[in-house]
């Protein structure tokens, strides 16, 4: 569904520039689950952001359904195999438009009809239900905003979605349900996700292989099984697992 | 509602929190609005002036006593009496009247550049601040340059050039006010452009120019109401300032600042030419600021939520 | 002995639909200890905090039977007075160091500020002071970070400034408002150790206020959850894992557990008795009473 070979991102140009990513490889099978972790800074949000087009300066090769990608803009077909949900709920919702108009239009750029039915689906979908329909986004809560920021993503029918740390912004009890939220939709529509958190708990939770990510290289792409016996192979991830663990008395 | 329980009163209906059309949602945001403007008492003062200015200039043929054109030299420099009521100027007119006439000339100087040139201000700003690299460079060069310039001057190099008239004098005015419309629309631009709303309606495919109008614009456009509202009252004293000069509504207008040109040669024996019309001026003036300050309550996403 | 004890505090917002509570009686005392709050958004918790630093603004009102710092009432104290409070004997280190930190003084000459503004003395006694403050919380390189702007410093290194700055008076008590969300976990590590050194070597009281049971259960003494403004429950740290509410039994349920994977997690049933119900209160005094 995904593979990223050899991919490079860097801001800004010579002599300040960045370089985010250096040579990250790594492949997600349709339907798989794929994590993306590490501490901030390490490039795990660049790459995602990569993939979706939302940086140009990037090189390698990123393939999305068999078909690669260029740097420059990205097609209609891409948008509706590729979505992408942000980290905060709060930022990545439109402080003048309802519920509806940001439904509504995401619908009609992707070129759906029969809107009114689909928006009613997706509420649906999402479990916020018709009520929320007509709302603004001062009128809801955190995890109800989340949930119309998936349902705008899911408006285009993507087949691969992508994560941004969907709940880390949230209450523990809200994520879980999020959390649940997420893991029905991909039962039932078939998705594959890829999901960056800086939470192992959830990244081991949520996906079936993981990437652990230092100073925007891949340190080690293990199975969720390792991590969960702790039977990581590099030094940097094991030091992740055992601070994720919580804090011990020095 | 098809349930049983009873039916909202209209005001629970309009702060509803789950509204169930998007005439009801539009509506409720209007009418908070309106409760937060009612709190603030003096920018209802000022709306209450201003909706008197209106009524005013539309009533003015049958709330005048007098026609403001009617001289009479016999009656000239009459002071404040029960007949003339703010008194005559040096023809014999009636000031009372002349104010209520020339509020229409005031109104639609105000109206007219309110409306060229936040609308100029705000296509070059956002353009601008949204596309970067160098239209950026190119426009805001462009601003930097009409900045240069003090307003008036600039002004009344235009005027001097296109020749004096009212609709010169307003074309001029909102030549001369658009560049810090720019500014600001270009700064309010720059914070949101990188918002992950922006980036998530690029990813369903939304092109420049609908991120501009469509998600760009809302959030630029309250700032700028804010702004035109308390720079109204600069507007009005510059539209004097070149009726004043001359330069703006030719006689016999009754344009206000040239009302006060006129009356300034008997400004000491015959205060009351000058000083009624300058009266006018500033409480027009004030009623703009008070209610950009309300406006401001209202609209500004920075100040008032918390 | 009790540094800070407080009985039924109320802060209340007036809005269009009525009044607005954000805490609703919360009573609890502090001995020379790490307690706990915790909660989630809008449960009243940082709102507690504010209040006892003096910082709800108005509209918001402040009420209680008892608010006193060792003994002596501070509640609803004039500006001027609680603003010696504030700094001197109770500290407050907030989430985010970017927004405490003003950007355009130097570190070193905000601490020395910060400082002066409490203890007076010369600003040569006060740079010294503020070069063992910054060594205290293990800034290897202290001449350097007193001349650098806080935009040039890492986050984790930001919070602990943050921290020296807040220390350099000696305050009796420490209000710590999500100290460590925006940092990664291994800063994290080493900002906890420095709060936990400091508080057992100046016998301070400090406050934690934290939306992460586990790390609290690691971190703290005792534990407050608060729940709608209320404190629903409260217990020593070690046994927050037998939680009896079913509300912190609800949020412990709902967190993704590596050693312990599940198909689903089990959300959070809300339910409205917890907003009025019984709470479940082992002991309001400090159980630390001579300290620690």
């Amino acid at each position: 569904m995904l593979t990223v070979d050899h991919l490079n991102v860097w801001f800004g140009h010579h002599p300040d520039r960045v370089d985010a990513v250096q040579d990250a490889s790594f492949s997600v099978a349709q339907g798989e689950s794929f994590g993306l972790v590490g501490e901030s800074g390490s490039g795990k949000s660049t790459i995602l952001r990569a993939i979706a087009g939302l940086i140009d300066t990037w090189s390698g090769t990123i393939n999305v359904a068999g078909r690669p990608l260029t740097a420059r803009r990205r097609d209609r077909a891409f948008y509706k195999t590729v979505q992408m949900v942000f980290q905060d709920p709060y930022a990545s919702l439109h402080p003048r438009h309802s519920v509806d108009a940001v439904l509504s239009e995401t619908l009609r750029l992707q070129g759906m009809d029969d809107i009114d039915r689909r928006i009613a689906r997706l509420l649906d979908d999402v479990g916020l239900g018709r009520g929320f329909r007509f709302r603004y986004p001062h009128q809801l809560s955190g995890g109800q905003r989340q949930r119309v920021a998936i349902a705008r993503a899911l408006a285009a029918e993507p087949r691969l979605l992508l994560l941004d740390e969907p709940t880390s912004a949230l209450d523990v009890s809200v994520q879980a349900e999020i959390l649940n939220l997420l893991a029905d939709l991909r039962a039932e529509h078939g998705l594959t996700y890829v999901m960056v958190s800086h939470d192992l708990a959830v990244v081991g939770h949520m996906c079936d292989r993981l990437a652990v990510m230092q100073g925007g290289r891949i340190v080690e792409v293990m199975e969720v099984g390792a991590l969960r016996q702790g039977t990581a192979r590099q030094d940097y991830t094991r030091q992740l697992i055992a601070a994720s663990q919580g804090y011990a008395r020095a | 509602m098809n349930q049983a329980r009873p039916a909202p009163s209209r005001k629970e209906w309009l702060l509803s929190d789950a509204p169930q059309t998007r005439r009801q949602a539009r509506l409720g945001a209007l009418y908070q609005g309106w409760l937060t403007f009612r709190g603030n008492k003096l920018a209802m003062l000022g709306l209450i002036v201003l909706v008197g200015l209106i009524g005013m200039a539309i009533l003015a043929p049958w709330i005048a006593p007098q026609s403001p054109f009617a001289q009479n030299l016999a009656n000239r420099l009459q002071p404040p009496s029960s007949e003339h009521w703010l008194g005559t100027d040096a023809l014999g007119r009636d000031i009372l009247s002349r104010l209520i006439h020339g509020s229409r000339i005031t109104l639609f100087i105000v109206g007219t550049v309110a409306l060229i040139a936040p609308i100029i201000g705000l296509f070059i700003g956002t353009v601008a601040g949204f596309a970067g690299g160098w239209v950026d460079q190119v426009l805001m060069r462009i601003t930097d340059i009409f900045l240069a310039f003090p307003k008036l001057i600039l002004a009344l190099a235009f005027v001097a050039a296109l020749g004096p008239s009212i609709g010169n004098a307003v074309l001029a005015l909102a030549l001369t006010a658009w560049p810090p419309y720019a500014r600001l629309a270009r700064a309010e631009t720059l914070t949101v452009r990188n918002a992950d709303f922006i980036a998530a309606a690029r990813l369903q495919g939304a092109g420049p120019l609908r991120l501009l109008i469509r998600h760009v614009w809302p959030l630029c456009i309250s700032s700028l109401i804010v702004r035109v509202a308390l720079d109204m009252a600069g507007i009005i004293l510059s539209a004097a300032g070149l009726g004043f000069l001359g330069l703006g509504a030719q006689p016999p207008m009754p344009e206000w600042g040239a009302m006060i040109s006129d009356g300034r040669t008997y400004i000491l024996d015959f205060w009351w030419v000058a000083a009624m019309p300058g009266i006018a001026i500033f409480i027009v003036s004030m009623a703009f600021n008070l209610l950009g300050d309300g406006l401001r309550d209202v609209l500004d996403p920075k100040g008032a939520k918390e | 002995m009790t540094l800070l004890s407080v009985r039924n505090l109320r802060v209340t917002f007036p809005t269009r639909q009525g009044t607005f509570e954000a805490v609703r009686g919360v009573s609890f005392d502090l001995g020379r200890e790490r307690l706990g709050v915790v909660g989630e958004s809008g449960s009243g918790k940082s709102m507690t905090g504010r209040a006892i630093l003096g910082l709800v603004r108005p509209p918001g009102r402040v009420t209680a039977d008892r608010m006193a710092l060792e003994g002596q009432s501070i509640l609803n104290l004039p500006e001027r007075r609680m603003r010696k409070i504030r700094g001197r004997r109770i500290s407050m280190v907030m989430q985010d160091p970017k927004f405490s930190l003003n950007p355009v003084m130097t570190i070193g000459d905000q601490i020395v500020e910060a400082y002066r503004l409490h203890a007076g003395g010369n600003r040569a006694a006060a740079r010294q002071k503020a070069l063992d403050m910054l060594a205290a919380v293990q800034i290897r390189d202290p001449e350097r970070v007193m001349g650098a702007y806080p935009h040039e410093v890492s986050g984790g290194m930001g919070q602990r400034i943050m921290i020296a700055m807040m220390l350099a008076p000696d305050p009796e008590i420490l209000i710590a408002d999500e100290p460590t969300s925006a940092l990664d976990v291994s800063v994290r590590t080493e900002v906890l150790n420095i709060m936990d050194r400091l508080v057992r070597d100046r016998g301070m009281g400090l406050i934690f206020i934290s939306h992460d049971l586990n790390l609290v259960a690691q971190f703290c003494d005792r534990v407050l959850i608060m729940y709608a403004g209320r404190i629903v429950e409260t217990l020593a740290a070690r046994d927050l894992h037998q939680a009896r509410h079913p509300y912190t039994q609800g949020l412990l349920n709902s967190l993704p557990r590596l050693d312990a994977p599940v198909g689903r997690l089990p959300v959070l049933q809300r339910q409205d008795s917890w907003r009025n119900g019984d709470t479940i209160t082992e002991s309001l005094e400090t159980e630390f009473p001579g300290g620690l």
